[in-house]
């Protein structure tokens, strides 16, 4: 690993594989000036900070994306082999998982509305395929990738806000859409102005206290799952740092402990999403 | 820790997935789910109406027992009182015959006497002429003494 110091080796596993823009005149890692603008991976966690916008990280949206596409490869696997009949192991599991979700779906969304359940049900396995992958020793698969020649790799999209800010603004864009689309504009905006003090003259702070309320919600959705992903990574690098023989005593009830925090992250985000979706629905 | 185009790039998978999520594999699982639901409530709804078909046929059953029972008491009764009625008219009959049986004798048993009486008379007529004529030592003329006789035999 590149890392000699104990803050070297956090930082280390706390950067992106970062893949961006360096502007022109920009002065890299190993004292080299950038002719002109170039998309290049970056080779410390100052370049990609300077990357700013114009970059991709290219571990967070592998795994994530590799992760939906095994939840979806599953369960459209189990999809095509369904049977009506006693269900096999495979189908069991699958239809647990969906009666889970549609138990959420029923007992918070009362409306109706055929988009909420296998919504709720993507958000909940894939976050918590993307939340497993932190069970994963944090040094395994780093390693290969160090050895393959890149230099930073962090394989829980989750413990990047990147990923879950583009969860949660998924979820913000429905919550909008689904407001105007059942309340109208007129009626959507009277919840704003009129809540929750019914007179004009309370219209601005209304106004105020809901577009706030509203706009808090994706931003809890995202950095709830975001911080404990991330402190839970944080805290498995720091065992990490310990000497190898007392490692074992730490980060196996660590790693115990998010057998449970794994799945009720996910479970929260999910049944969030889903009250949000819900108040959305709900015409005053 | 930086906000970059991952941001987007992750949103527009979000959105991706959801829709495939939607489009091909909640529908199949769920109907299969479903049609499992309506079959098992159909089989369990199907065993109750059987349950109470059974309950309605027992109760039938008992009723046609209970019927079937009275029917062959009753039957039993009547070939009792018909056999019973044989008897009486057999032992009646019998009675009868006996009677005419015994009345048949009576009335030969008569006639011998009779008989027998009438053969007496006659021979008695003849047994008094030869007692008479021992006694007398002589010959006693029949024709003379018939018409004594005849009276002799009379009051016999």
């Amino acid at each position: 690993m590149a890392a000699d110091t104990p803050v070297e080796y956090i930082k280390h596993h706390l950067t992106n594989l970062t893949y961006g823009k360096l502007p022109e005149g920009y002065e890299r890692a190993d004292g080299s000036v950038v002719q002109e603008a170039t998309w290049t991976f970056a080779r410390t966690g100052q370049e990609a900070t300077d990357m700013g916008f114009m970059a991709i990280h290219v571990d967070t949206l592998g795994w994530s994306i590799a992760m939906g596409i095994l939840f979806l490869g599953l369960f459209r696997f189990v999809a095509n082999r369904v049977t009506e009949g006693t269900p096999s192991g495979l189908q069991n599991l699958i239809e647990m998982t969906f009666e889970f979700v549609q138990g959420i779906v029923r007992d918070v969304f009362h409306g109706k509305n055929p988009l909420i359940a296998p919504l709720a049900l993507t958000i909940f396995v894939w976050i918590l395929l993307m939340n497993i992958l932190k069970l994963i020793p944090i040094d395994y698969i780093p390693s290969i990738a160090h050895a393959l020649g890149l230099e930073y790799f962090k394989i829980v999209p989750t413990t990047d806000p990147n990923a879950t800010f583009g969860m949660s603004i998924g979820v913000f864009l429905l919550i909008l859409f689904y407001s105007f689309k059942v309340k109208g504009v007129s009626g959507f905006s009277k919840e704003l102005a009129f809540n929750p003090f019914n007179h004009w003259i309370m219209i601005p702070f209304n106004l105020l206290l809901e577009i706030l309320a509203l706009i808090i919600k994706p931003i809890s959705l995202a950095l709830r799952l975001f911080g404990n992903m991330y402190a839970g990574e944080v805290v498995f690098i720091l065992i990490a740092l310990l000497p190898l023989w007392i490692q074992w005593t730490l980060n196996v009830p660590w790693a115990i402990f998010h057998i449970l925090v794994i799945p009720l992250q996910a479970f929260i985000f999910t049944v969030l999403t889903v009250v949000y979706l819900s108040a959305a629905h709900e015409d005053h | 820790m930086n906000i970059n185009l991952t941001l987007i790039g992750q949103s527009i998978a979000f959105a991706i997935f959801v829709w495939f999520c939607v489009k091909y594999v909640w529908p199949p699982i769920t109907a299969a789910m479903e049609a499992r639901q309506k079959k098992i409530a159909d089989g369990l709804s199907a065993a109750d109406r059987a349950s109470l078909d059974l309950e309605l046929a027992q109760e039938k059953a008992t009723k046609e027992l209970q019927k079937a029972k009275e029917e062959a008491a009753a039957l039993i009764d009547q070939a009792n009182k018909r056999a019973a009625q044989i008897v009486e008219a057999s032992k009646e009959d019998a009675r009868k015959e006996g009677e005419k049986l015994i009345e048949q004798a009576r009335a030969e048993i008569q006639q011998e006497r009779v008989q027998a009486r009438d053969a007496l008379r006659a021979e008695v007529a003849t047994l008094a002429v030869a007692g008479a004529e021992k006694i007398l030592e002589t010959s006693v003329d029949a024709k003379a003494h018939s018409e004594m006789l005849e009276k002799l035999a009379a009051e016999l």
